[in-house]
């Protein structure tokens, strides 16, 4: 369980980002979770709250917006969704897929901000 | 102040920090000409006695050292040192991992005369806190991520831990000397690996007998070589870059 400290980066570099615009608050923070990131949206939400308490992002919203893997499949030469993680395979095709293009993300998209 | 909240883009990776550091880490691994080794399994799986053997046997033709993670303990650290490498333990109280930042001042060391020579190396391991989930995240500046599976952990382990097995370069399969005794299915075994992580290489060792551990060792020589190979190339290709 490492979501607290992924919290912790995450409240930090939001509050960089929010003094680079100018904000005096921010109200929502824009988050893209992918499955490959080895962090688990309940529990980073769950987190969120404590890191974020006694900071300007107190009372903020961490909205996640979760991505799916998405692979380039050398055999059908495209880019693909995959069967399942237990089967990282071109769910087209079948073929194994060894180049994942989506689906590592943690990674802020957006603020949203009063000025 | 305006009353309505304004959406503004903005594109950050929650662990920019820690791959800064991370970049920093390669860039001074490259410079240096030190190929550097991660190892994340489970606990007791075996990375301290693989590693114990892998710094004895390969410390034989190489300057090798090692930093190991764990939660408390100097443990492993008096383990490895009967090795005769360097070994510095990385005690993270209670983090479950290891991030690029506690690499480096593992490095450092506590003061400027105990700081690491990396230029005095060749090959460093690190040793990650035995857990199959948050070591994922973090890149640590390794050239190599290995991932362990002894045969009495079951041979659906990659299927309940994808994510760190797709995550590393090459899985290594522990303690084979018991895998008749506890029937390990190697068939099962190697069709999961390679479901979560297609084309990964596999290593078959025993630390105890010493089995697979020559192939161990050239396969790690040849990574090194390869590597060799790619910056001679792009020093030709880009002189001075």
């Amino acid at each position: 369980m490492h979501e607290l400290s992924i919290a912790i980066s995450l409240v930090e570099g939001a509050q960089e980002e929010a003094a680079k615009h100018g904000a005096a608050s921010v109200s929502a923070v824009h988050l893209r979770l992918g499955p490959l990131s080895g962090v688990v949206k309940e529990a980073l939400l769950f987190s969120y709250d404590l890191a974020a308490e006694g900071t300007p992002l107190q009372g903020s919203k961490l909205i996640i917006e979760e991505t799916a893997v998405m692979v380039f499949c050398a055999a059908c030469q495209g880019r693909r969704p995959i069967r399942s993680l237990q089967s990282i395979c071109c769910a087209i095709c079948n073929a194994p897929a060894t180049e994942v293009v989506q689906g590592r993300e943690l990674e802020v998209v957006a603020l949203e901000i009063r000025q | 102040m305006s009353q309505e909240p304004r959406l503004v883009e903005v594109r950050r990776n929650v662990l920019k920090q820690n791959d800064v550091i991370a970049g920093e880490l390669r860039q001074r691994f490259r410079q240096a000409g030190v190929y550097t080794v991660s190892l994340v399994s489970s606990p007791g799986s075996g990375k301290t006695a693989f590693l114990e053997k892998t710094l004895s046997l390969l410390g034989r033709s190489h300057r090798v050292a090692a930093l190991v993670g764990d939660l408390a303990t100097e443990n492993d650290a008096a383990r490895l040192r009967r090795s005769q490498a360097p070994v510095r333990q990385i005690t993270t109280g209670t983090v479950c991992h290891l991030e690029a930042a506690m690499v480096r001042s593992a490095l450092e060391g506590s003061n400027a005369l105990e700081a690491w020579d990396l230029d005095e190396l060749d090959f460093l391991f690190i040793e990650n806190v035995g857990n199959l989930v948050c070591p994922s995240s973090y890149d640590l500046g390794e050239n190599l991520r290995l991932v362990l599976l002894s045969v009495t952990e079951g041979e659906d382990k990659p299927l309940k831990y994808p994510t760190i097995f797709n995550s590393a370069d090459v899985a290594v399969v522990t303690k084979i000397d018991l895998a008749a005794a506890v029937e390990f299915d190697w068939d099962s075994a190697l069709a999961n690996i390679q479901a979560v992580r297609p084309n990964m290489q596999v290593l078959r060792v025993s630390a105890k007998t010493g089995e697979g551990l020559d192939e161990w060792q050239r396969f790690l020589q040849a990574r090194v070589a390869e590597g060799a190979l790619g910056k001679l190339a792009l020093d030709v290709a880009f002189p001075g870059v």
